[in-house]
């Protein structure tokens, strides 16, 4: 399959969140010319930026469903793809804990549905085991699964994206389809703003978008139901706390795994989300709401009394999307297909969670889809490894002491909260997607992410991107087009002057 | 590893004066640490005057005032090492110290604490909304409008009423940006009353008490803001709620000591000021490890920081000659009407005490009394008390002495 014109692939992928970064790095094993369509102005800002981070053990999914299936070859491949993409995994385990006698059923329910999906390892526990394991968690019994791991989900998807990038695919960021057109030889062609881009096959990874990309296509059976949940991130002083992810016991009709608390692989801890239904027109607005932040609070504090607001440093918002209406409820599973409306394009509708641990398997799962149309010749000189960026906290202080020997950059430590160095800063800038929001930076090198948020460091590397890249007022942006950090150079004192 | 008397971390107002009176008591071997390329800390950046007036009987700006001390740790040859970051400390007085050369280690006799403090986010005070461009912190929008000559905003609103909020009003309005308004949570105001005047009330910029932001909007920049009335209780009066477009929020919501470095120290912190323990001297409760300025506890003006800082070089002095000694312990206890009291225990009984505090709220024709039992110590009436500013009244060791507890309360 070779393509002489520019802007024309054999399969356009729209959408660089977890799973469309994970289907371009598989087809990237292969000799194709792949493209991620993403409207924002880095990969990874939707949903796959705003969860747990969870690497689910998948004992909470229906037997038999994909979701199930998918999560636990999800889970167990991934420590795998977190070495060849130097990204963070801890297995953490995960502690499913039940508050009173009428709960336990519940756990007992998950524990033969996890083993019936291939969990390894889980067990139920009783109080005094909890109380080892968790000394500050109030419970009666709970479900112990060793399997669950944490990762930090941006760096999964920009590493995911970056190894892509590398062996071969192209991204266009800020590049939203406005527009499809199928030819009737069942090719497409994708109009953004300025440019018309052209494929034989398309995949369209768009999360609570997805529904209205088929729309674009010609399908109109897909109805998605964005569902909001809210999360709370506590300050790295919160993290002696717990070992464990702490879950409630899940209540199914709800749709979601009920508010948790999750240490983050950098130190936090989460909690959330919350679980809701908003307005489809409301999809994109991240907003927390007064309300859900002081549920999160009260919830978590019954499990965990110590959890103090002191400790609560930021909120977040992420958007599940759901195939279930809120009359509904519950999961629906995964819908993965080709429809006959145009059987060239691939459909991923209600890849909710788990699916940071399902991305994986769906993105083998969709090869093998585009394979079976078009046999797929292997490139030899896939590469599977990304080096990312080296944390200098991270490290023993022999190891510091020579890396600075190496490299002065390193002895400037510039986000104290998170002992980032101006080394890690300039590498973040520096990135291969060229994604330059603060907040790219921030996803980066964790910079502007500890408990100051920035207050000390945000100014310096402001001035690093002046400095390196003659930033102007105007180029500073927090997230992307338009969201302008400064709104001019300071004036002379007009207004105290008239 | 690198031996010194004295290391003082941080070389901002509090960590300069301490250098300069430790040298003042005859300490020879001293070492400023400072994370930025130039001493002077946030007053760098604090362009209006006002500063040293208790001090020098004179209003300098931020940076005139650590001029003054920058030249006297010049004047003096103390030894600084600027763009280094302290990454850790133990309670046996190692420092780490990582800078462009390497990392290195320092064994001190003693060290002096003086980092400083942070500005409190939005996040820590969980403001609901969305989270675009155009959410400062105060302290960021003086950094980059005085050191780096870019404007934050044009139409602005300032949530939280304490002084740097406050300075940055009349700071923006002299830029051309709109303040539309100040919203204070609380029933009265939390900056020093001169400020109000100078930065509010001179430039028309209304202020609404018992009001809170309970909404953001925008998804790039900030559009506007949701403005709501809160009760006594402290919730929110939901007909009230008023949304005002503006395009920036300024938080001046509070600061916290910075004490992440005293932590791994095993310093014990007091939950009431967010900084260490301390007796008379400033002394920690790692002995020979002590404490001054913002990382204490947080002022209001500059000039009580290089008090505070200078009174220590006297424990410090003491300690590495070893002549501090124990003579009489004595616990304070926080009566009526006050926030907190420093120190928290006096126990060597050699210089005179001076006593910090703050009380819960406004309040007019109040005695501050100190009390050994139903002993009356000392008492000092005021016309007027106020939580924005900070107390101090000196004891001395002969009016401490043969008691073991102390009480300080507001009647």
């Amino acid at each position: 399959m070779n393509k002489d014109k520019e802007n024309h692939f054999d399969v356009i992928i729209i959408g660089a969140g977890v799973v469309g970064c994970s289907i371009a790095r598989e087809l990237s094993r292969f000799k194709v010319r792949v493209a991620v369509l993403e409207k924002e102005s880095d990969v990874g800002w939707g949903s796959s930026c705003r969860n747990s981070g969870v690497i689910h053990a998948g004992f909470n999914n229906k037997t038999g469903t994909l979701m199930a299936r998918y999560c636990v070859e999800g889970n167990q491949g991934f420590q795998n793809i977190a070495r060849e993409l130097n990204v963070p995994f801890k297995k953490s385990g995960k502690l499913v804990v039940a508050k009173d006698n009428s709960e336990i059923a519940e756990l007992k329910r998950l524990k033969k549905q996890g083993e019936l999906n291939g969990v390894n390892n889980l067990d139920i526990i009783g109080e005094k085991e909890i109380r080892e394991l968790e000394p500050n968690i109030q419970g009666i019994a709970a479900l112990l699964s060793p399997e669950t791991a944490i990762t930090s989900p941006y760096i999964y998807t920009i590493a995911l994206a970056e190894n892509a990038l590398k062996n071969g695919v192209r991204f266009y960021l800020n590049t939203e389809v406005k527009n499809i057109k199928k030819k009737a030889n069942g090719k497409f062609v994708l109009k953004n703003k300025n440019t018309d881009f052209r494929a034989d096959y398309l995949i369209n990874s768009t999360g609570v978008y997805s529904g209205e990309i088929a729309r674009m296509a010609g399908i109109d059976r897909y109805r998605i139901y964005p569902c909001r949940g809210e999360y709370y991130v506590l300050d790295k002083n919160a993290s002696s706390l717990m070992n464990h992810l702490i879950y409630p016991v899940p209540h199914i009709e709800e749709g979601g795994l009920g508010i948790h608390l999750t240490p983050t692989v950098d130190g936090n801890v989460l909690i959330g989300p919350s679980n809701e239904y908003i307005d489809i027109n409301k999809r994109n607005d991240y907003a927390v709401t007064m309300e859900v932040l002081s549920k999160l609070c009260k919830e978590a504090q019954e499990f965990l009394p110590a959890i103090s607001p002191r400790d609560f440093i930021r909120n977040y918002a992420g958007i599940r999307s759901k195939q279930t209406s809120p009359l509904q409820g519950g999961y629906k599973d995964y819908t993965i297909e080709e429809s006959e409306e145009a059987p060239n394009m691939i459909n991923l509708i209600g890849i909710e969670s788990p699916g940071l641990t399902s991305a994986y398997p769906i993105a083998k799962k969709v090869v093998t889809m585009i394979d079976k149309k078009e046999k797929l010749s292997t490139n030899t000189d896939f590469n599977p490894y990304r080096e990312g960026i080296l944390r200098f906290e991270e490290q023993d202080e022999e190891t510091k002491r020579k890396l600075i020997e190496q490299d002065p950059d390193y002895g400037e430590i510039i986000c104290r909260c998170e002992q980032v160095t101006k080394k890690e800063i300039l590498q973040a800038i520096d990135n291969p997607l060229e994604a330059r929001s603060l907040i790219s930076i921030k996803y980066r090198s964790r910079a502007m992410m500890g408990r100051c948020q920035g207050g000390y460091c945000q100014t310096r590397i402001m001035e690093l991107l002046k400095e390196k890249y003659g930033y102007k007022w105007n180029d500073f942006l927090l997230r992307g087009t338009e969201s302008y950090m400064l709104t001019g150079n300071r004036s002379n004192g007009v207004k105290a002057y008239d | 590893m690198i031996k010194k008397d004295v290391i003082v971390i941080g070389g901002g107002a509090a960590g300069l004066a301490a250098a300069v009176a430790c040298r003042e008591k005859g300490i020879e071997d001293i070492l400023i640490i400072e994370r930025e390329s130039d001493l002077g800390g946030i007053l760098k950046q604090c362009i209006h005057d006002g500063f040293g007036l208790i001090k020098f009987q004179h209003s300098y700006t931020g940076p005139e005032y650590a001029q003054k001390y920058i030249d006297q740790v010049e004047e003096r040859h103390i030894e600084y090492l600027l763009d280094s970051m302290v990454i850790d400390i133990t309670n046996k007085k190692i420092i780490t110290v990582v800078n462009k050369k390497g990392l290195k280690k320092y064994q001190a006799k003693s060290i002096i604490l003086a980092m400083g403090c942070r500005e409190r986010t939005r996040g820590a005070i969980g403001i609901p909304g969305t989270r675009p461009a155009g959410i400062y912190t105060a302290g960021v929008a003086q950094n980059l409008i005085n050191l780096h000559n870019y404007m934050i905003g044009k139409e602005i609103v300032i949530l939280g009423s304490g002084d740097i909020g406050l300075i940055m009003a009349r700071r923006l309005m002299l830029e051309g940006a709109n303040v539309k308004m100040v919203l204070e949570l609380l029933p009265y105001g939390s900056g020093l009353p001169r400020n109000f005047n100078q930065c509010l009330f001179d430039y028309d910029i209304p202020l609404y008490l018992n009001h809170a932001v309970i909404d953001i909007k925008g998804n790039k920049r900030v559009e506007a803001i949701t403005m709501a009335k809160v009760d006594r209780q402290g919730e929110v009066v939901l007909s009230s709620c008023k949304e005002v477009p503006c395009d920036t929020l300024l938080l001046s919501v509070g600061l916290i000591p910075e004490n992440e470095l005293s932590k791994m120290a095993g310093i014990e912190l007091d939950p009431l000021t967010g900084g260490p323990m301390v007796d008379e001297y400033g002394q920690t409760t790692v002995s020979g490890i002590f404490a001054c300025g913002n990382v204490l506890q947080v002022h209001d003006i500059v000039d009580n920081v290089s008090l505070e800082a200078e009174h220590i070089a006297s424990g410090v002095e003491k300690y590495i000659s070893s002549l501090l000694k124990l003579k009489n312990y004595i616990s304070i206890e926080i009566g009526e009407g006050l926030r907190y009291v420093l120190p928290q225990r006096v126990q060597y009984l050699a210089d005179d005490t001076t006593f910090s505090f703050r009380v819960k709220k406004p309040d007019n024709k109040k005695q501050i009394i100190f009390k050994n039992n139903n002993r009356i110590i000392k008492k000092r009436s005021f016309i007027r008390v106020n939580p924005a500013e900070m107390i101090r009244i000196k004891l001395t060791s002969s009016e401490l002495s043969d008691i073991k507890h102390l009480k300080v309360e507001l009647t």
